[in-house]
Formats: structure tokens, C-alpha cells, sequence
């Protein structure tokens, strides 16, 4: 086991190596002088060169990825073209909120899906079922923004029971830091919940077929026990699956909802980077996240195998 | 079986007039009905009929566990007295494993795959029993002591996945039996087991129901487990109780001619005469065959197993060779090596003047031809998004044959295999298991192969319908003076199609030689033992006395 995460986290060097090269070149060959954006409009050709100069954009490529390279594995990712700060110290202020919005949404997210997927599951055809799946049809479909707004409008602005947008850190007071991310969560979860909740009912439903279901029944187990102990653990694999994918994509919804509630997130960094085209920036930020995603697979395959006794690495 | 130990008083289980409805729509009203038989204290009765002859489901209704399609529509099923048929879901609950207990057939499937098999056990207790944690796992212990398991605390504590076949069914008569229930339905507990672990689970039924005095109703399509196990035997067709009575009357004097087709069907354990045909050309010869799976990569030393070892056989023109032998044997290994479905480690596979063994893929193509497969499952080895036409005439046509012919020959062929030529553009679904695996045998003759390999070809099959797919291809073997390779776990099926057989114990083949000399003068143990172990054998299916 402990030779397998071992062996995993170093095949991970690789794939950060190649996405670093993608993402350094990728920048690079886009139309588009960072240090003319820094410079302004008014700047002289001589002003524009002097910071091009001063930032290495001046060097050959293979130069700049070898300098940036070596100094991102001492801990340092340059300085935002940008925000006039460190990288790392843009990203470390930012992290918390991103995080921390993708916790709860998950949370939320897997605490509702996972019962509502087994109940539908379990009154498979019955009007609970068909509630629970049209429900699921319509989280699909809806926009993260319309949520977002909707609900703003709703719970903000008509009942004025919860804020409307912004960001406490938790250590400014667990209760307005929570009570602001409410929101938020929810219009990240809906479409989780409406994910998660169709693979729990398809997942459980293809399980209760199973011979040792009926093994189970003939035993004298009672339904629930039946359908907790005996189905849901054999259906997790595919809903942890899916869980994992739905971190994934977590992490791209964030940006949106981020704008949408004000959140100052890495995902609201991310936009503002990509506007403004800071390189360093916007590398660290993609680095960051193909790091997450590699850590993410990581974390399931090892849960796949504390559900599952059959699989072992 | 004698009757005369059997109890005597009220029955275990009275069935009577029980109907169990079809969904509208099915081919017939009822799964089965009006349905009337008796299990008495210490005895064993065999529900026996083919597919669909709705067995499992009057078991399943007994236990309550029918799926909603398929509702109780009338009559009774008094366990001790009480009628199980109209118990509530609670009642139901607390009788099951307590008074009724079941076991079924798929030992790999039936029990929970991510459970201890300990656990499993310990639920059953846990729900019935108001045993602290110590007893119950003494209890456990011993119940696995009781039905022969090796090292109990290790199977306590063992997944199903950790277990063979033989283990597990045991784990499953653990479970069954650990309250001593009054009646015990076993659903063909030991059809998907070898024969020898058949035959020590049969044993260890017989030896426990004799022991507890428990009655037991057991479900099977094998006539031969009839004769080792029964008591009394009752005889189902479509749903409908055709004839019951005690097994030697069953077997000997059967009243009912569907009952009487059914026994007569079952294939012999005494070879057929066949002379050989010596002269004929050779086909197929291995030399050394040879296969090795695993064996680790270059980082990591893993375990290899030798499925085949030194394989030697010869096939010549219109001569049918068998290989016998147990799951994990490598009979089967052994043909998908001859059909270079997989490749050999080791060896040569001559085809005629060609050794086929380790040919690149590149020039093996146009030798594909002339080995063609028949496989086990029908349901499975046809595609089910094409007509059989199409099915029929892909091979051909991949060789370059125009449609119009191909099609032509996919007719003819239909009428060789007995099946309507005008139902070629039709889909598999609308077929038999029977018709599908005809179909199967057209589309590998469709190729003109030199060797036609059957790889337990009836074995998923009826017993009625196999004795007329093996009529089949014995005759379209002696028809195309074919050369065939029958790979089977049923050494009745060997006896009757076979000239020569071998027997394959752990990849090494043990005894080859004439069928007859095989089965009636065996050299090796592991044939003898083989032999011993098959249910039934001392009895000649179909040899009627006049009632």
C-alpha cells in the first residue's frame, strides 16, 4: 500500500513537468506583450523594452523555462506582472476561500446526493423516485449563474435572511464565515447533487440485482439493512468515482461562483491573471491545479480499496 | 435411497394447489400452477425439470423472496402448519434462516463480496438470536467445524474472493443450517461446482440432513444428482407438477412421457462404440503445448502458473477428440492455444504442414479460417445488434467471398443445422438457447474449417436440447468428415461424441487414449477419481422397466 502511494505521488513529477512546459509555452505563443500591458498605454517603445528586459522576456525561451523552472523548485514562482506581490504569496492569500468553498460544497454536496440516490433507489418506479430524478434533471440543466442569482435574489434581497456576497476568513468568527458561504455552496452543490444522486440511484438499483442481495433478504435481514449494509457499501466504487470527478470539476465551477458572490478566491485570481496575462501567475494556478487533480485520483483509487477488499495494490 | 427412514407425521412442508403468476404477456399465464407436493421430517425431495420449468421460483416463492413480477396467484404452503404463501413480510423475516433456510447456486455470487464470511454469518445471528459476541462467534466456528471447513478462524475472517468455489457453498450451508431451520431449500446448490466438489457437497447435505433430521427441498436439472441424493422426486414441466413419487419409481417407471424423454435424454456413462478412423488424414497435432501465465514483469517477481504443460494431442479427419477435466484444469487453455486466441509459451501447434504456435499475427490471418470455436454461452457469443445472416456471413466475407454467395451458404447451412433459411435476416434474441448455439455451429461451418472445436458447446444447454445439439454435430462431423476438439467438464457428454479423450489435471494431461479405454479401464487416480465422482453413475439413464 505504502509502495503504491509512493509510487503514484512520484509518477506525478512527470505530469507536472510536461503540464509546466505546456503551460509555459502555451502562454508564451499567444499575441500579446505582458510588458506592454504593464507599461501602459502611454509608454515609449524604450519603456516597454526596459521592462521586458527587467522581467527576462528578453531571453530565449528554453532560457526563461530553465530560470523559472529552477527557481519554482526553490520555492519561488517570481512575482506577479500584475499585483505587484510574490507569487506564492498571492496564491496562499487566496487559497483559503477557494478551499474552504469547495469543502463545504462537497460536503453538502455528498451529505444530500448519497441518501437521496439510495431513498430513490429503494422506491425505484414510486413518485419518490420520479421527484428525486426530476429534480436531478433540472439541477442539470439550470446555469450555475442563474442558481447563483436566484438565489441571491431569494434568500439576499426578498427575505434578506443571508448575506449577499462577500468572504470572512474563518478566523475572523466561525459564524460569519459560515453564514456567508451558505450561499455559495448551495449553487456550487446543485448540480453535484443532482450528479451524485442519479449514479447513487443507478449504482444501488444495478446492486440490489445481485445474488447476495437475495442472500441477504433470505436470511431475515430487515429491507434497510439490506439496502445500507449489504447494497450501498457494493455500490460505492462508482459513486466515489464520480465524487472524484465531481472535485474535479469543482474546481472550474469555483471561478464562476466566485465571481458571482465576490468570493476573492483562486478562482477570481484566476480571471483577473488571465486578463491582465500574468504569466507567473497564471502558471502557478494551472500548476496548482493539475497537482490537485493528480492528488484527487490519488486519494480515490485508495478509497476504492478500503470499500472494495478485492482490490489491493 | 430407501424410504423407509424417512419421519413419518405432519410434513415440514405441504404445498398445495400453489399458483405463482407471469407478468402478462409471457408465453404462459403461470410460472407455475397448481402446485402440490410434501417435504417430510428427514427427507430429501428433488423439484427436477429443465428451464423454465418454474423449480426456483416455487422455491422462492416458499421463502417469500419472488421479485414483485412475479406474485403468488393462489393456494398454500404450509410450513409446519403455517401457510408461508400469505405470511406478512414481518412474518416472513422472522421464519427465514430461523425455520427455512435457502442456499443457492452461484457460490461466487451469493454471498456479499465486501463482508467477512464470518460477518455474514454473524448478521444472521445478530438478527435472531439474542447471543452476546463471544457466543456467536464460537457458534460460528463450530457451524464451519460441522459442514468439514479447513482452518475455521481463517474462513471467519477470509473474504468470499479468498475462497474456492467449494469453500464458499460451504460457507453458504454454514449460514443456512446455523439455527437448525426445520426445511432447507437448496437451489441447485452444486451445479456451478466441479464434480468432485460436488460430490463431497452432496455428501455433506445428505450427512447433515440425517444428522438434524431437517427436510430438504432440493432443486435440480441433473438426473444424476437425483440418483445420489432424492428420496422422492417430483417432475416439472412448464410450471405444471407433471409426476411425483420415490426416486427408484421415478427413475425406473416413469408414467409420464415428458418425464420419460427427460431421463432417456441424459447421456450415458458408458462409451459409445466408434471405431476410429486410423488412416485418416492428421489435422492437428500439438507438440509440447505449452502455457504459462504471469511470471511477474521486469520490475516485480509475481507467481506464474503453467495452465498447460506439455500438451500432446493428435486430431485426425472426421475423428472427435475430448478434454476433460475440472475448472482450472486447462482444457480450455489449451483450445484457445490451438485456436491461437491466446498465444503459447512454448511448442508447436501443427495445422497440416503449418505450425501455427508462435506465427506472427501478420501471417496467422488467413489460417484463422481453418480452426473455428463454439462456445459455451449462446446468450453471449452472438452479437446482438445483427441479424444471424449477417452473424453467419462476416467470416466469410472478411475472406473475401461476395454477399450474394455468402448469403447463399449461410442458407444451406441454416437447413444443415435444422433451422428455418428464411429466418437468416432475424435477431438472436428471437432464437432458443438451443436454436442460438445451431446458429453458432452454422457460422463456424460457415467457414469450411479443417477443425471445429467445441468449447463446452452444450453445457449451458437443457438436457433434451443437448442430446439433440450433440445428434448434431456428431452428425455434421461424419457429413463433412470434420475433425473436432470437444472440450466439456461433463464426462457423460465425452463418453457419448468422443473417439479419444483426455484427462487434464492442473495443465498436465494424466490419460489419453480410447474413450473406452479411458472410461472403462481408467490408469491414473485422478481419472478414477474423476469418474467416481460424477452423480449417478452406476445407473443407466432411460433403461425402463414396463410399469
Amino acid at each position: 500500500m505504502f509502495a503504491f502511494i509512493a509510487r503514484r505521488l512520484v509518477a506525478t513529477i512527470p505530469v507536472l513537468l510536461f503540464v509546466a512546459i505546456f503551460v509555459f509555452m502555451l502562454l508564451r505563443l499567444t499575441p500579446g506583450d505582458p510588458a506592454a500591458v504593464i507599461a501602459g498605454d502611454n509608454a515609449t517603445s524604450d519603456q516597454v523594452a526596459a521592462i521586458r528586459a527587467k522581467l527576462g522576456l528578453d531571453e530565449p525561451l528554453h532560457t526563461q523555462f530553465f530560470i523559472w523552472s529552477g527557481k519554482a523548485l526553490a520555492g519561488d514562482f517570481g512575482e506577479s506582472f500584475f499585483f505587484k506581490k510574490t507569487v506564492a504569496e498571492l496564491i496562499v492569500q487566496r487559497i483559503e476561500p477557494t478551499a474552504m468553498l469547495a469543502l463545504c460544497t462537497l460536503i453538502l454536496a455528498v451529505s444530500i446526493a448519497v441518501p437521496l440516490g439510495v431513498l430513490a433507489a429503494a422506491r425505484q418506479g414510486g413518485w419518490v423516485d420520479r421527484a428525486i430524478m426530476g429534480f436531478s434533471v433540472l439541477g442539470f440543466s439550470v446555469p450555475v449563474f442563474v442558481v447563483g442569482y436566484l438565489l441571491i435574489y431569494l434568500f439576499a434581497i426578498q427575505w434578506g435572511l443571508l448575506p449577499v456576497q462577500g468572504y470572512r476568513r474563518i478566523a475572523e468568527g466561525f459564524g460569519d464565515f459560515i453564514i456567508r458561504l451558505i450561499l455559495p455552496s448551495v449553487t456550487l452543490a446543485v448540480i453535484y447533487i443532482a450528479l451524485i444522486s442519479r449514479i447513487t440511484r443507478a449504482s444501488v438499483i444495478e446492486t440490489l440485482g445481485e445474488d447476495y442481495i437475495r442472500t441477504a433478504r433470505a436470511k431475515g435481514l430487515p429491507g434497510r439493512t439490506v439496502l445500507l449494509r449489504h447494497a450501498l457499501r457494493n455500490a460505492a466504487v462508482p459513486i466515489i468515482t464520480v465524487i472524484g470527478i465531481g472535485i474535479a470539476l469543482l474546481i472550474g465551477g469555483v471561478v464562476v461562483t466566485e465571481s458571482v458572490y465576490n468570493i476573492p478566491g483562486v478562482g477570481r485570481l484566476t480571471v483577473d491573471a488571465v486578463l491582465a496575462r500574468d504569466f507567473p501567475v497564471i502558471q502557478v494556478v494551472i500548476l496548482m491545479f493539475s497537482f490537485v487533480y493528480v492528488l484527487i485520483n490519488l486519494v480515490i483509487d485508495i478509497a476504492y480499496s478500503f470499500f472494495d477488499p478485492r482490490i489491493r495494490y | 435411497m430407501n424410504a423407509s427412514s424417512v419421519g413419518e407425521g405432519r410434513p415440514v412442508l405441504d404445498v398445495r394447489d400453489l399458483s405463482i403468476a407471469l407478468p402478462k404477456g409471457g408465453d404462459r399465464p403461470f410460472a407455475a400452477e397448481k402446485v402440490n407436493f410434501t417435504v417430510k421430517r428427514g427427507e430429501i425431495v428433488c423439484l427436477v425439470g429443465e428451464s423454465g420449468s418454474g423449480k426456483s421460483v416455487i422455491a422462492q416463492g416458499v421463502m417469500g423472496l419472488l421479485p414483485k413480477a412475479l406474485p403468488i396467484a393462489g393456494g398454500e404452503a404450509f410450513l409446519d402448519g403455517e401457510d408461508v404463501a400469505k405470511a406478512s413480510e414481518a412474518r416472513l423475516r422472522e421464519l427465514r434462516c430461523v425455520r427455512m433456510a435457502m442456499i443457492f447456486q452461484e457460490p461466487m455470487t451469493a454471498l456479499n463480496p465486501v463482508m467477512t464470511c464470518g460477518d455474514q454469518i454473524d448478521e444472521v445471528l445478530r438478527e435472531h438470536t439474542q447471543m452476546g459476541a463471544d457466543e456467536r462467534k464460537r457458534k460460528i466456528i463450530q457451524i464451519f467445524e460441522q459442514v468439514r471447513m479447513p482452518d475455521p478462524p481463517r474462513i471467519y475472517a477470509s473474504y468470499p474472493h479468498q475462497l474456492s468455489g467449494g469453500q464458499r457453498q460451504r460457507v453458504m450451508i454454514a449460514m443456512a443450517l446455523v439455527l437448525e431451520p426445520d426445511l432447507l431449500i437448496a437451489d441447485e446448490p452444486t451445479t456451478a461446482l466441479d464434480v468432485t466438489t460436488q460430490a463431497q457437497i452432496l455428501q455433506l447435505i445428505k450427512d447433515i440432513q440425517r444428522d438434524k433430521g431437517m427436510g430438504v427441498l432440493f432443486i435440480t436439472h441433473d438426473f444424476g444428482v437425483v440418483r445420489e441424493i432424492a428420496h422422492r422426486v417430483a417432475v416439472l414441466r412448464l410450471g405444471e407438477l407433471v409426476e411425483m413419487g420415490p426416486t427408484d419409481d421415478i427413475l425406473l417407471r416413469p408414467k409420464h412421457p415428458y418425464s420419460r424423454m427427460l431421463i432417456s435424454s441424459v447421456p450415458s456413462m458408458h462409451p459409445a462404440e466408434r471405431p476410429r478412423a486410423t488412416e485418416s488424414k492428421l489435422v492437428l497435432r500439438t507438440e509440447n503445448l505449452t502455457k504459462i501465465y504471469g511470471g511477474g514483469s521486469l520490475f516485480s517477481k509475481g507467481h506464474s502458473v503453467k495452465a498447460a504443460d506439455k500438451v500432446n494431442i493428435e486430431i485426425r479427419q472426421g475423428e472427435s477428440v475430448g478434454i476433460v477435466g475440472e475448472s482450472g484444469s486447462g482444457k480450455s487453455t489449451v483450445a484457445r492455444c490451438i485456436a491461437r486466441l491466446i498465444d503459447p509459451t512454448e511448442g508447436r501447434v501443427r495445422l497440416g504442414e503449418d505450425d501455427v504456435a508462435l506465427m506472427p499475427q501478420r501471417l496467422l490471418r488467413r489460417h484463422r479460417r481453418r480452426i473455428q470455436i463454439v462456445f459455451q454461452d449462446p446468450y453471449r457469443s452472438l452479437n446482438p445488434r445483427r441479424t444471424v445472416g449477417d452473424s453467419i456471413i462476416e467470416g466469410p466475407m472478411n475472406f473475401g467471398m461476395e454477399r450474394s454467395e455468402a448469403w447463399a451458404r449461410a442458407r444451406k447451412l441454416m437447413e444443415t443445422v435444422r433451422l428455418d433459411p428464411d429466418s437468416l435476416d432475424r435477431y438472436p434474441h428471437q432464437f432458443s438457447g438451443g436454436q442460438r448455439q445451431r446458429i453458432c455451429i452454422a457460422r463456424a461451418l460457415a467457414m469450411e474449417p479443417e477443425l471445429l472445436i467445441a468449447d463446452e458447446a452444450v453445457s449451458a444447454l437443457d438436457v433434451s436440447v443437448q442430446a439433440q445439439v450433440l445428434d448434431l454435430l456428431d452428425e455434421i462431423r461424419q457429413r463433412l468428415n470434420l475433425a473436432m476438439l470437444f472440450i466439456t467438464h461433463d464426462l457423460r457428454v465425452a463418453a457419448q461424441v468422443c473417439h479419444e479423450v483426455a484427462v487434464m489435471e492442473k495443465g498436465i494431461v494424466v490419460e489419453y487414449g480410447p474413450v473406452a479405454d479411458v472410461f472403462l479401464r481408467p490408469q491414473h487416480p485422478y481419472t478414477k477419481s474423476l469418474l467416481a465422482a460424477a452423480p449417478g453413475r452406476d445407473w443407466e439413464f432411460g433403461k425402463f422397466e414396463a410399469a
